[in-house]
């Protein structure tokens, strides 16, 4: 398995980039990946990560249409807070698998 | 007398109804099915009509004919369920109905409504679903007197039904205009929320090379957030805008209002469900089939016919006081026609994703993942086979847990 280095951290990722271990995560490390998609997380940032990281360690979907319910950002803001493709890039930054879609 | 209650008699409440008034004494168990609608659709024979391949007669038949001898047919809108009581509450009717044992089978349903401006002016003009009856059979008028222009085919969200029917969509368009002779003038583009034309990646690379093989065009990444119906264009979130002559969208798929009623569902009501037992989470006596489940597989017939056989073996030891030791395995089976003369198949399950090789069948070998005449066939055969066998709860031809027989495996997960 790879690692790499974040925040002063070694953290360990998946091919494409994502933790594999979500324990790992904290918000310095957080706020290193986010530079690497160059990004500066501001509290709406670390407030949607947050509730995703809760959304997945509860064991529920992730989904574009579940930031509704985060009570935070609509999905409109959503895409201007993690700009291209916001799910997997928000996932990454929070340190959690990036969502997989059954068929 | 004891009470089995089925929500719900498409498909797979249908089947399960069929299959359990088989095993369960009729002295000691009513067996109890409810349903609003009158007509069973084949869902499958949908995808044809627009290209008038199939019609209506094809696909409509009395739920009635289908509900074997011994169990009730209760035709009301379901009010909720009441799990705390085991009690179920119709529209229609004073009177609740009592279970020992309940079986969600409620099914999805298109939800366009999710989507601002789906259902504008231009709703059955220049837009169209073909996950209904009304919709496929609109969309075929439309694209009679369609002489060139953009089609795009648009998928809202995940889960949807059916996952490889836009797809198949697209190849027919392909076929249809081709015969027209118009093919040159019309522009065919599928725009999709996934990252490639499907979900996993070997199926994806025969599918995508496919559709660049027939010059259909790719759109992924992309989630609608409203249709402008004056501009004649979608907008994703980003802004980013597709326009369209005709507009044929895979709308929004949710579990029935009626499991929002009864608190029992997730963010789109479908039922959380244990993926093995097929029991409702935190519901000993609850068991989901079909696609009102919450399960991480396709939402598909041949996946309600293949966890059928499940059910029953744990509803029984349940019944018996013995423990449930049957353990769905997410098996699917799909046929995906790639043109009026040609499909490709896939099988996987939970944990292996579909690969190419052989399917051994009592006809066949079928062509897994591989573009062959035979399989087009076997699609046209899975009607028959639909109305005959798998409603009616037989045994199909064809083992319930996916068998890694005659699959090619890829080297590194060897
Ligand atoms: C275009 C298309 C192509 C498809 N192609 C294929 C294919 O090739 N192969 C395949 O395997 N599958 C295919 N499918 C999918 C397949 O048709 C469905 O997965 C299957 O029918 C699901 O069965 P079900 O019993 O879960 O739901 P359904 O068959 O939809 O039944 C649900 C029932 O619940 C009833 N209901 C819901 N709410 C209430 C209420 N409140 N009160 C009373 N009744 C209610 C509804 O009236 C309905 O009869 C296709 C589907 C579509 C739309």
């Amino acid at each position: 398995m790879a690692q790499k280095e974040f925040a002063g951290q070694l953290i360990d990722v998946n091919e494409e980039g994502y933790f594999t271990n979500p324990q790992q995560w904290n918000r310095e490390v957080a706020a290193a990946v986010a530079k690497e998609e160059g990004l500066d997380l501001t509290d709406n940032h670390y407030a949607i990560l947050e509730f995703l990281r809760n959304r997945y360690n509860s064991g529920e979907a992730l989904s574009i249409r579940s930031i509704n319910k985060s009570g935070i950002v609509d999905v409109k803001e959503f895409y201007s807070l993690f700009p291209g493709a916001p799910l997997k890039k928000s996932t990454k930054i929070a340190g959690i698998p990036k969502p997989s879609s059954c068929i | 007398m004891k009470n089995i209650l089925i929500l719900g008699a498409g498909t797979a409440g249908t089947l399960m109804a069929n299959k359990l008034r088989k095993k369960l004494n009729r002295k000691e168990w009513n067996i109890t099915i409810v349903d609003e609608d009158k007509t069973h659709y084949y869902q499958p024979g949908f995808l044809f009509i627009p290209f008038g391949i199939y019609d209506e007669k094809d696909v409509i038949k009395p739920k009635s004919k289908f509900i074997p001898k011994g169990v009730d047919l209760i035709i009301s809108k379901i009010e909720k369920i009441i799990p705390t009581e085991n009690r179920v509450t119709l529209q229609d009717s004073k009177i609740d109905l009592k279970y020992d044992y309940l079986i969600i089978a409620t099914g999805t349903r298109i939800a366009p409504e999710e989507t601002p401006g789906l259902q504008g002016d231009l709703w059955y003009k220049d837009i169209f679903d073909f996950y209904t009856v009304e919709g496929a059979v609109a969309l075929g008028e439309r694209i009679k007197s369609f002489n060139g222009g953009r089609i795009i085919v648009n998928i809202t969200e995940l889960p949807f039904k059916c996952p490889v029917a836009p797809l198949e969509f697209v190849f027919l368009a392909d076929t249809y205009f081709k015969k027209r002779g118009i093919r040159d003038k019309v522009d065919i583009t599928l725009v999709t929320p996934l990252p490639g034309a499907f979900t996993k990646p070997i199926a994806t690379k025969m599918l995508s090379g496919l559709m660049v093989e027939k010059n259909i065009n790719l759109i992924t990444d992309y989630n609608i957030s409203e249709v402008d119906n004056a501009g004649k264009r979608i907008l994703d979130y980003a802004g980013k805008a597709v326009d369209f002559d005709i507009l044929v969208t895979v709308p929004t798929n949710k579990g029935a209002d009626m499991i929002e009623r009864s608190g029992m569902g997730d963010d789109l009501n479908f039922v959380p469900t244990d993926k093995h037992t097929l029991q409702a989470i935190g519901y000993e006596n609850i068991f989901v089939l079909g696609d009102a489940a919450n399960l991480p597989t396709s939402k598909a017939g041949s996946v309600a016919h293949f966890a059928g056989d499940f059910l029953e073996a744990n509803l029984l030891s349940l019944i018996n006081g013995t423990p449930m030791t049957a353990k769905f395995d997410g098996h699917a089976n799909c046929y995906i026609v790639t043109s009026d003369k040609k499909g490709t198949l896939i099988d996987f399950n939970y944990d292996t994703e579909p690969l190419p090789g052989r399917y051994p069948y009592f006809i066949g070998p079928f062509g897994l993942l591989k573009n062959t005449r035979l399989n087009y066939f076997g699609k046209l055969f899975f009607k028959w086979m639909y109305w005959n066998l798998l409603i009616k709860g037989h045994d199909l031809p064809v083992t319930s847990h996916m068998s890694m027989c005659c699959k090619e495996v890829p080297k590194e997960t060897k």
